[in-house]
């Protein structure tokens, strides 16, 4: 996973509610086998035309938000289902950091493990945030995870809460699975318990 | 110890380690996998190098990708037929047990845990797949996850997770004519909201929940999500019992009974706290569907859809005016009475045989209305051959729906069974968003007698006119 330390990027505005992972992705391109090439489906249907052509109107269809790596929107978003193909998407267009008052959960986690930082912040700082997305290139927001800052284009800091652990993983670029695996003598601790306490749990094998 | 819910009991004996931060190790009893989400993850083993935990542990089903026509057929559409192929040749390099697509067993992955009581009551289940609250049911910590915590929870058989708040939504009272749990859980997700439930795991109580058969539980807890719940449950009663007794996974004999003796130990504890509760009276919800493109737009079928002009924020009234838009309905027009191109009976929230049960008696000595397609699809092999055995199946054909073969179907426009732009869906399914039952769909979601009632008149329709 590629770390995320500071970002200074071209933020694009979405300002709608509740986009969930079919408008992200809709379902019809889940069938690859592999992570990456979502990109040029994300938000197919806001994106491109019935007859396939850009839609002009459309925010990632214009200079200079081609190249957002930021995504600003409204409440709830990445609701619905636990498709990673949503972030993985998002990331293989280019998508960092992306803000809103607030997430679907299974979302929201979905974007750490894939080295996306969501940021929670306030209606009224997403809205000042979407005014500064506006003016373009000449409005870079600048995102600082270790000083847990996003910087707007006239200086001024706003602040974001972060979950500790998953900084440390951001940062580093570090997969899970290597830092539970650490663990592993509890785990089979655990499962030594479990098998006595718990010897009716069934185990599933086929002929 | 203080008061714990039935969530808290389940939560705390599945903590393996609990880190600094207060991030926990879950422990995973059951890791359910399905084709879409899972070869990114087998993948991410391979090139590590590692392995699953507990094969034993987990079980893989082919369901959102297969067609629901005649299987003796190859699959066309290549690359569902690589997705396919591709978890088959996972499945047998990792030793997964698997029920392949000609298995009797086949189906929707929520309807055949709980069916094979591979999904049992006390457990913590996984799969990444966000319905996967529908197995809460069962009185199981139950919930969807992304692919990379599939992969994880292949190499370390846990999840990392905080805990979450504990909700309890309360439906008192007896359900009336032409009511059933999916008419409950929209009128339940119409008063709390799509993100009603967020940061939340919600216990659903009370007397009509507790008079529900363990179908119309699981139709309840697969719609949590719906509501922004993490995950869903209900307490583990002799209802819960009687049906998972005999199941071919569940534990037999002196098992059973010490199981049990367990799993009747999990209900709330009076006193528990509740981060936020809700109650609703089951007689004031009549039948219930869905207008618009979030599953929140909720009506009952004797209301007019909102007008936005009736909205003072800005932002709500433009975002009204394009579901009206999109769905091709007029403000303050009547639901019922609204024609209907396609009628779709199945997936994970409605598709198991008491679901069927309901459409057959509402389509039995009726003709589906001309023009209108409607088709039923069984949520796995078992419930399809139950439901022929019974005779569900002829009273369908002879009224002029499809009896199909199970899986996801027409609940997501993933597979041959979709809408075409502009038409009208009467859907027993889960999610209404734009586009998910095919590009330009319309999706009605609402219970499996009101979408019989559509197939039959050619419109959304009060059921309770037909009785
Ligand atoms: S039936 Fe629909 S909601 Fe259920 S698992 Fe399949 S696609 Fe998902």
């Amino acid at each position: 996973m590629e770390k995320f330390v500071t970002l200074s990027a071209i933020a694009a505005a979405l300002p709608q509610a509740n986009i969930d992972t079919d408008k992200i992705i809709p379902a019809r391109f889940l069938k690859t086998t592999q992570r990456t090439g979502l990109g040029k489906h994300a938000f197919d249907a806001m994106r491109y035309l019935p007859d396939g052509a850009e839609n002009p109107d459309f925010v990632l269809n214009q200079q200079p938000w081609r190249k957002a790596e930021i995504l600003i929107t409204y409440d709830n978003l990445g609701c619905g289902s636990s498709r990673e193909h949503a972030p993985w998407a998002l990331l293989d267009f280019g998508i960092r950091c992306v803000i809103a008052p607030s997430f679907a959960d299974i979302f929201f986690n979905n974007c750490f493990k894939n080295g996306i930082l969501p940021i929670r912040l306030p209606r009224e700082v997403c809205d000042e945030l979407m005014g500064d997305a506006q003016m373009g290139s000449n409005a870079r927001l600048t995102v600082d995870l270790p000083r847990q800052v996003v910087i707007r284009p006239n200086g001024e800091e706003v602040p974001f809460e972060i979950d500790a652990f998953r900084k440390h993983l951001l940062l580093e670029g570090l997969d899970d699975i290597g830092q539970t695996l650490k663990h592993e003598a509890t785990i089979t601790t655990y499962e030594k318990r479990q098998d006595r306490d718990k010897s009716w749990l069934p185990t599933i094998h086929f002929d | 110890m203080a008061a714990r819910t039935l969530f808290d009991k389940i939560w705390d004996d599945h903590v393996v380690e609990t880190l600094p931060d207060g991030t926990s190790i879950l422990y995973i009893d059951r890791h359910l996998v399905h084709e879409v989400t899972s070869p990114q993850a087998f993948e991410g083993l391979r090139l590590a190098g590692r392995k699953l935990r507990h094969p034993e542990r987990t079980v893989a089903v082919v369901d959102h990708n297969v067609p629901t026509s005649d299987r003796s057929q190859p699959i066309e559409e290549a690359d569902s037929r690589n997705q396919i192929e591709t978890l088959e040749r996972n499945v047998k390099e990792f030793g997964v047990p698997y029920f392949p697509l000609l298995s009797a067993n086949q189906g929707i992955v929520h309807v055949v845990g709980p069916e094979q009581g591979i999904s049992l009551p006390g457990m913590t289940i996984v799969c990444g797949d966000s319905h996967t609250s529908t197995h809460g049911a069962l009185g199981s910590l139950a919930f969807g996850i992304g692919t990379s915590e599939v992969e994880h929870v292949m190499a370390t058989q846990t999840i990392l997770q905080r805990p979450a708040k504990n909700m309890r939504v309360n439906v008192e009272g007896t359900p009336g004519a032409g009511v059933s749990a999916k008419d409950i859980m929209l009128a339940i997700i119409g008063h709390i909201g799509t993100a009603g439930g967020t940061g939340h795991v919600i216990e659903f109580a009370g007397s009509a929940i507790r008079g529900l058969d363990m179908a119309g539980r699981m139709t309840i807890c697969n719609m949590a999500i719906e509501a922004g719940a993490r995950a869903g449950l209900v307490a583990p009663d002799e209802t819960t019992f009687e049906y998972v007794r005999n199941r071919p996974f569940a534990p037999k004999g002196e098992g059973f009974e010490q199981a049990v003796a367990y799993w009747k130990t999990l209900a709330s504890d009076d006193g528990a706290h509740f981060d936020r509760e809700v109650t609703l009276r089951a007689e004031d919800i009549g039948p219930t569907l869905t207008w618009g493109t979030s599953p929140e737009t909720v009506l009952a079928i004797t209301d007019t859809v909102p007008d936005p002009a009736q909205e003072t924020d800005e932002a709500v009234k433009a975002q009204l005016q394009r579901m009206l838009d999109y769905m091709g309905l007029e403000a303050g027009q009547k639901i019922a009475g609204t024609p209907v191109d396609v009628v779709f009976i199945g997936s994970c929230t409605n598709s198991r045989i008491e679901d069927l049960r309901m459409a057959a008696q509402v389509a039995a000595g009726r003709k589906v209305a001309p023009g209108v397609r409607a088709m039923i699809v069984p949520g796995s092999g078992n419930v399809k051959r139950q439901a022929e055995e019974e005779g569900l199946d002829r009273i369908f054909l002879d009224a002029g729906f499809e009896w199909r073969e199970a899986g996801c179907s027409m609940c997501l426009g993933m597979n041959p069974d979709r809408l075409t732009p502009g038409q009208r869906c009467a859907s027993t399914s889960n999610r209404n968003f734009e586009g998910r039952q095919g590009p330009g769909g319309r999706t009605h979601l609402l219970s499996p007698a009101m979408a019989a009632a559509a197939a039959v008149t050619g419109c959304l329709t009060d059921v309770r006119e037909l009785a």
